[in-house]
């Protein structure tokens, strides 16, 4: 592949407005313009499903990384013109054995502005908007002025997808307790780690939303304290001893914080995990190792991101057209051995704590300390929260029983965590609203005194 | 390496290589595939090559670029040979030999038959690729491919319990689980502890492992029983216990030489090894070789334990005797690879419960009405919707295209004509198959409806697919598909054949 941006093979056609040469959309007008056996039962043939995507079809993409290069490239080579992309990361040089749309020249620049120019170059007509953010940058105002038609997210962090997922609920009005379609925005979601990948159709509101099925996502393996403090026995407790143990202590490049893209430090680490692997005669400390562990690094590459962004992709096109029946709802794809798909339907969650609407049942005895109910809001499979932070309403007042992530505010309520719920004045039936970075509105919580 | 000279094509690559090892990349760097046809498909499989750091690529293409193709297509300036495959086949088809493998994107039956017919007795592995419409196609045309790494997902352990050698039995019996102090106790290895209490249990029961359910359950009760009780006789916390109680059934799973390794093991490529055969089957000789003698029926030791709860220095100690055993069968191994061949290249043994072979029948077979494979293709067929219906329909459109050198429904005004011309060509192709099923008459309007059209979505999840499959081709690890997938795009669903 060339290094520059070459120009098309196709002569001139302008940047705006009619750049559309002759057959440019033949392979996509025979879904949208040919009655067929499969199609959606709500599909009808006709030339203005093609002008709709062109002009009018506004699509979210969240993530210009693996997945996100792949679904720009096939939104806009499938007609869509209309794309906003959010990515807050910049290039780094370990990208490009997949992230196409990057070169070695774009390291250190913004994924989302270095993705957008590339297309808009590559592909005349389409106008690719980036935005150098967090999602969680923007709030709903963001969405409503937009009025984004479809979102597709092709993230590497579930704590950010339980966001999105989160906020497009937050969306939904109902009238009279029925959901209004029109507030519905459908989300495609696609994953991948190494050979394996998957991709889900997710109507909120209506169909089985990420939080729904948290317990796909097992909990991040963390190593027990006590066997990396002193019982260690494979190389990579060597590792966490030396990044959490080592490093506070020692404080090898002052007050700076581990910083997994900084050589110097992963080499530091690198060196006191070799150390301590000797004292207990363990093998298997490398440098890549300690890397994989320290940035937590999943291995990735290029193949199965097109893949599952090539689904995405596809349900994309068919929500927006209409064409055919979208995927109902999950697929997951393993291609270790042979090509490994499977298909099934999600279920909703009746009590689910993003989508439900009902409040969430907590059972503890008035005698539980608030640690305990803290634990259990981190720990719980279905809800794995980071760090929540819980408030209530005492006496007609707003009261914060415990909150992390400010520290003035932490230090002040973490004597609560050794009170028990019945000190803290909590009565049976109390509604505790609770904070936390998997969502953007608080989740409520009911108490359920048990004896 | 210091952090500083780690090289960029480390960097760049660092999360492949946590897949397929510096070894994997090399080969992959080593290789030159030959892509014939740069439709959408083709450049979206290069480029999922590409990015990875293939050695080489070499583009076949006689067409000249249309204005659909730049519509569906992200790279058309690169550079092609410009040739057409089939006149390389008439005037030079040995130029096809110097590739690792051939790529063949939408080609018409005769020169994909004519091309496969030249690869197969060159022994250049070709994969086949087609998206039509909505429909996904890949066909792997390989002789004989052997894979050493296989990286199987969940594969059991090898612990060597129900017959553990000399010095695993020695280690064992240097532990007094009894009089150990609580701290011990507590940090014994799972394995120990079972391999403890099976000693117990077979001589309470005539030398025989607990088999059923019933009786697993009583062993996991004996264990239990050792968990140590405190002064007031309550059980302690001792987490190893509980590993030890969880880990039963995989503790007591038989040694055993698996199905697909034996089945290697009393091959005729094994059997009959010549200063020709791959080192392979000089490997799996050497292991025959090794089962009948040393290793007394079985595979030599893998030589990893998983982790577990234990104190540092009983696990080192624990997973040191594993290891030094599967070193010792690794140099007993390599003594019979020396007795079979002069020289041969260092060879690691602990895959060996992992080899795997892959033989793809060639085209000639799947397409001779003598040899089709009729029961796999009936027997799918009893549901109809099956993806076995859309390989027919991809062989009805491939003759469809014989008979009248176009494609059925290009244009809007041939869709619906040339629905009973296609409907001619399924019942011909199902009559000289002489194959007794049902084609729906939805699927073939609905493939008069793609009228050949190539999306560009769904050339990318084929082009993502075939390019993984090409890599494991290249690099031996993993296992490649045999030999047939169909992906669905309207309902999201694939599967593979053996045809």
């Amino acid at each position: 592949m060339a290094d520059a941006v070459e120009p098309m093979a196709v002569d001139g056609g302008h940047r705006d407005g009619a750049c559309d040469w002759d057959g440019r959309w033949n392979h996509v007008k025979k879904f949208l313009e040919r009655p067929g056996p499969f199609t959606h039962p709500d599909f009808e043939p006709s030339t203005e499903s093609l002008q709709f995507l062109l002009e009018t079809c506004k699509i979210l993409v969240i993530g210009a990384g693996g997945l996100g290069c792949e679904l720009l490239k096939n939104l806009a080579l499938s007609g869509f013109r209309l794309i906003h992309v959010v990515d807050m990361d910049t290039i780094d040089l370990s990208n490009l054995n997949r992230q196409f749309l990057f070169r070695p020249k774009d390291v250190g620049r913004p994924k989302a502005e270095v993705a957008a120019d590339f297309i808009n170059s590559r592909i005349p007509g389409c106008k690719v908007v980036p935005h150098f953010n967090k999602i969680q940058d923007f709030d709903e105002s963001f969405y409503r002025h937009n009025k984004f038609h479809i979102i597709v997210c092709g993230l590497d962090s579930i704590i950010a997808r339980r966001w999105m997922n989160g906020m497009l609920i937050s969306l939904l009005s109902y009238e009279d307790g029925v959901l209004d379609p029109s507030s519905i925005i459908p989300l495609i979601d696609g994953g991948t780690e190494g050979f394996k990948g998957n991709a889900r159709v997710i109507l909120p509101g209506m169909t089985a939303c990420i939080d729904c099925t948290l317990e796909l996502y097992p909990p991040q393996i963390n190593f027990p304290m006590c066997t990396i403090a002193s019982m260690p026995r494979l190389p990579e407790h060597c590792i966490e001893y030396s990044r959490l143990l080592l490093w506070p202590k020692e404080k090898p490049f002052g007050e700076t914080a581990l910083d997994g893209d900084n050589p110097e430090h992963i080499q530091w680490v690198f060196e006191r995990a070799q150390e301590r692997a000797a004292e207990f005669n363990i093998t298997g400390v490398t440098y890549r190792l300690t890397q994989g562990v320290v940035k937590r690094i999943i291995p990735a590459v290029a193949s199965t991101n097109a893949v599952i962004a090539a689904a995405c992709a596809t349900e994309v096109f068919k929500i927006a057209s209409s064409a055919y029946i979208p995927l109902n709802n999950y697929l997951v794809f393993n291609d270790v051995d042979g090509l490994y798909t499977y298909t099934f339907e999600a279920e909703r969650k009746d009590n689910c704590s993003a989508c439900s609407q009902v409040p969430q049942d907590l059972q503890f005895p008035p005698s539980a300390k608030l640690q305990e109910v803290l634990e259990y809001l981190t720990e719980n499979s279905s809800l794995q929260m980071k760090s929540p932070a819980i408030t209530t309403t005492l006496e007609g007042k707003n009261k914060t029983l415990y909150l992390q992530s400010v520290k003035s505010i932490e230090e002040r309520t973490r004597p609560n965590l050794c009170k028990t719920l019945k000190e803290l004045g909590l009565s049976d039936g109390q509604e505790l609203a609770v904070a936390d970075v998997t969502t953007p509105q608080t989740v409520l919580f009911k108490l359920n005194f048990t004896t | 390496t210091m952090a500083a000279t780690k090289t960029s094509k480390e960097q760049r690559y660092d999360r492949q290589l946590r897949l397929w090892g510096d070894h994997g990349q090399e080969a992959l760097e080593n290789a030159h595939v030959c892509l014939i046809n740069a439709t959408a498909t083709g450049t979206e499989t290069l480029k999922n090559l590409v990015l990875p750091g293939i050695g080489a690529f070499t583009i076949v293409d006689g067409h000249t670029v249309s204005g659909e193709d730049v519509g569906n297509n992200f790279f058309l300036s690169s550079s092609s040979i410009g040739k057409n495959p089939d006149k390389l086949l008439d005037n030079d088809p040995e130029f096809f030999h110097r590739f690792t493998l051939v790529i063949g994107v939408q080609l018409p039956e005769s020169t994909c038959l004519r091309l496969g017919s030249v690869l197969w007795s060159a022994s250049v592995p070709f994969l086949v690729c087609k998206t039509y419409g909505l429909i996904g196609y890949m066909r792997l045309v390989v002789k004989e491919h052997t894979v050493i790494e296989s990286h199987p997902d969940n594969a059991l352990e090898d612990l060597r319990l129900d017959q553990p050698f000399a010095e695993l039995k020695s280690h064992i019996q240097s532990y007094d689980l009894e009089s150990m102090e609580k701290k011990d106790h507590s940090h014994t290895p799972w394995i120990i502890i079972v391999a403890k209490y099976l000693e117990k249990w077979l001589s309470e029961h005539n030398s025989q492992p607990p088999k059923n359910y019933k009786e697993k359950e009583a062993f996991r009760q004996l264990i239990r029983q050792g968990i140590l009780k405190n002064d007031n006789d309550v059980p302690e916390d001792e987490e190893n216990f509980e590993e030890a109680v969880k880990n039963v059934n995989t503790a007591l799973n038989p040694t055993k030489i698996p199905t697909a390794v034996e089945d290697l093991i009393n091959s005729e490529q094994c059997s009959n090894i010549t200063s020709q055969s791959a080192s392979f089957w000089v490997m799996l000789r050497a292991i025959k070789e090794f089962i009948q003698s040393e290793g007394n029926g079985s595979l030599p030791v893998r030589g990893t334990i998983p982790d577990m709860i234990a104190d540092s220095q009983k696990f080192i100690n624990l997973q040191n005797v594993y290891r030094e055993k599967a070193m010792q069968d690794a140099a007993a191994v390599s003594k019979h690879v020396e007795c079979i061949l002069q020289s041969v290249g260092k060879v690691s043994c602990k895959n060996a419960s992992f080899l795997r072979v892959v033989c793809c029948r060639s085209l000639a077979e799947e397409y001779s009405v003598d040899s089709v494979n009729k029961d796999e293709i009936t027997s799918y067929m009893d549901s109809p919707d099956s993806e076995m219906v859309l390989y027919l329909m991809l062989r009805a459109v491939d003759r469809f295209y014989q008979q009248h050198s176009r494609y059925p429904g290009v244009y809007n005004y041939q869709v619906e004509e040339d629905i009973s011309k296609l409907k001619l060509c399924v019942n011909s192709l199902l009559q000289e198959y002489s194959l007794n099923v049902n084609i729906k008459d939805d699927y073939i309007h609905e493939f008069c409806r793609y009228g050949a059209a190539e999306p560009h979505t769904v050339a990318a999840f084929l082009g993502g697919s075939a390019a993984q499959e090409v890599i494991k081709i290249i690099s031996h690890q993993f296992v490649p598909f045999n030999n047939t997938f169909i992906y669905n795009a309207m309902s999201q669903t694939s599967a593979t054949f053996q045809l």
